[in-house]
């Protein structure tokens, strides 16, 4: 009974390796592409749009409910200590060290790395890209690299956007629902507000595009089969993503704060 | 022969324990047309495959024009992959841009050629294939099989190459547009004075398109002659792939009913 059981712990293990293998080997080849050029300005752009632009609404509807939220459950508990006045200290360190990156990367893996992982997946399997390769065009560089330079460049821009939105969703349940006053509300929210809190988020953000289009891509471009592998590819990209971005998080977290 | 354009020497290729390709050795010289036939699964596609570098022989030698190709680096691969054109089964057009963008996208992306010429030349090519200018704002979704293959075969020339290979170009299609698509491929190799390697199992297409057959079975080139020998090979495998008999030394892995 014991030795199936090994039998099976020891395939995972090896599957789970070699997955760890294929996919550190295929972004090492995507960096190995993306620092020589022909760089695909076009491309770039594009993906830029897709990636920052059209994620907008999401990622905005997100952060302002988000700061809502938090003002509103900061409050009843900080009520009990008589400390309501750190409300908007913690609403903004919050969206700014964590909530902002981690829910803009969640909205960004479900929006994007899904639509990227079934675009690139589409093209392997209807032979797409083995034309690239034909019309003496390097799929690397033309797919893989414009995607992973708009992950890094937009998402940190996505989720300083998004910091201000939820801060202004904290103000507005602050001064409307909880009687904040206005100026001290503002002044108590720059006052608290450190560079590193800004800065480790953006940095978070910037892993977070790099991670969310790697598994986009990798996930497309090693598709098989028809649309059963398509959609295989789609869900693996999404939960990958997500369960990277919560991995990293802790790490990049730990590196900044830890004492 | 002259000396060969492609020449391909013990070409193996496995994945795991299924034996592809089993020392393929075969030359085209320049400017010939050559048809490689066989059954579904009997390894054309990766044969061509091979040749074009999309996937690595495990052994053996393929030869362009004399230059060594199983090892070559990014920038020799793109280098020779300039003589080649390539007519996928499914067209493999990029759905995501025009159709004039697809015929367009070796001359501007590969070759650095200005857009405005690039489209020029693109409806020239799609003027050379029947197809008007019109067609050439349209997506690849809006086109009918039949002129998706038309446009690829547009794309396949745009850059004219020295090498076009065709996979499976009729299949899928009309018995009339099929025969509208050997023609054009006929005229367009000759145009061109390219050597052409295509794969298919439509012996209409075969006869119509090649100087020469090949055929593979079971991953070994069995036979190859001019076209005219096709129908007096003395081989039996040839003879029942021809005149499409279930009754031979070939079987299909068919249960019974």
């Amino acid at each position: 009974m014991s030795i199936p059981l090994l039998t099976v712990l020891g395939r995972m293990t090896l599957a789970f390796l070699a997955a760890i293998g294929s996919v550190s080997s295929f972004a090492i080849e995507a960096v190995r592409q993306g620092v020589r050029p022909p760089w695909y300005r076009r491309q770039i752009l594009r993906q830029m749009l897709e990636i920052g632009y059209y994620s907008l609404p999401v990622v905005g509807l997100t952060a302002i409910f988000t700061g809502m939220v938090l003002a509103l459950q900061s409050y009843t508990g900080f009520a009990r200590f008589s400390a309501e006045s750190a409300i908007p200290n913690v609403v903004v360190v919050s969206l700014t060290r964590e909530l902002g990156p981690v829910l803009a990367g969640l909205m960004v893996a479900g929006r994007v790395g899904a639509a990227m992982a079934a675009e690139i997946g589409t093209m392997r399997v209807t032979e797409q890209i083995d034309a690239l390769t034909t019309l003496s065009t390097n799929p690397f560089k033309y797919l893989v690299v414009p995607r992973l330079i708009a992950g890094i460049v937009t998402l940190p821009i996505l989720v300083l956007v998004a910091d201000i939105i939820g801060v202004l969703g904290g103000f507005l349940v602050g001064v409307y629902k909880l009687d904040f006053n206005d100026v001290a509300y503002l002044r108590n929210t720059v006052d608290f507000l450190e560079f590193q809190d800004v800065f480790s988020g953006l940095v978070k953000a910037a892993v977070f595009g790099f991670l969310i289009t790697l598994m986009g891509c990798y996930h497309g471009y090693t598709s098989k089969g028809g649309a059963q592998g398509v959609g295989m590819a789609t869900t693996n990209a999404v939960v990958s993503a997500s369960i990277l971005i919560l991995t990293f998080n802790y790490f990049i977290t730990e590196a900044f704060f830890a004492r | 022969m002259d000396s060969p354009k492609i020449s391909l020497r013990g070409v193996t290729k496995a994945f795991g324990p299924k034996k592809v390709l089993q020392g393929i050795d075969l030359d085209v010289a320049p400017a010939e047309s050559m048809v490689v036939i066989g059954g579904s699964g009997s390894g054309k596609s990766v044969l061509l495959k091979c040749i074009l570098g999309l996937m690595r022989p495990d052994q053996g030698s393929i030869s362009i024009d004399g230059e060594e190709t199983t090892d070559l680096t990014d920038r020799g691969r793109a280098r020779v992959m300039r003589k080649f054109g390539m007519l996928f089964q499914g067209g493999a057009l990029f759905d995501s841009l025009r159709v004039w963008e697809n015929v367009a996208f070796g001359p501007i992306q590969s070759d650095g050629m200005a857009p405005d010429e690039a489209r020029e030349v693109a409806i020239a090519k799609l003027g050379a294939v029947g197809l008007g200018p019109e067609i050439g704002e349209l997506f690849p979704a809006e086109l009918s099989g039949g002129m998706q293959k038309r446009v690829a075969l547009a794309r396949a020339i745009a850059r004219e190459p020295e090498i076009i290979f065709f996979d499976e170009p009729t299949t899928g299609l009309d018995p009339i547009m099929a025969d509208v698509i050997n023609d054009l491929i006929v005229k367009c190799v000759s145009d061109l004075g390219a050597t052409a390697i295509s794969i298919t199992h439509d012996m209409a297409s075969a006869r119509k398109i090649g100087h020469r057959i090949g055929m593979i079975f079971d991953g070994r080139l069995i036979w190859q002659g001019p076209v005219d020998d096709i129908d007096r090979s003395g081989n039996a495998h040839v003879d029942q792939f021809i005149h499409g008999r279930a009754e031979g030394p070939i079987r299909m892995q068919v249960r019974k009913l």
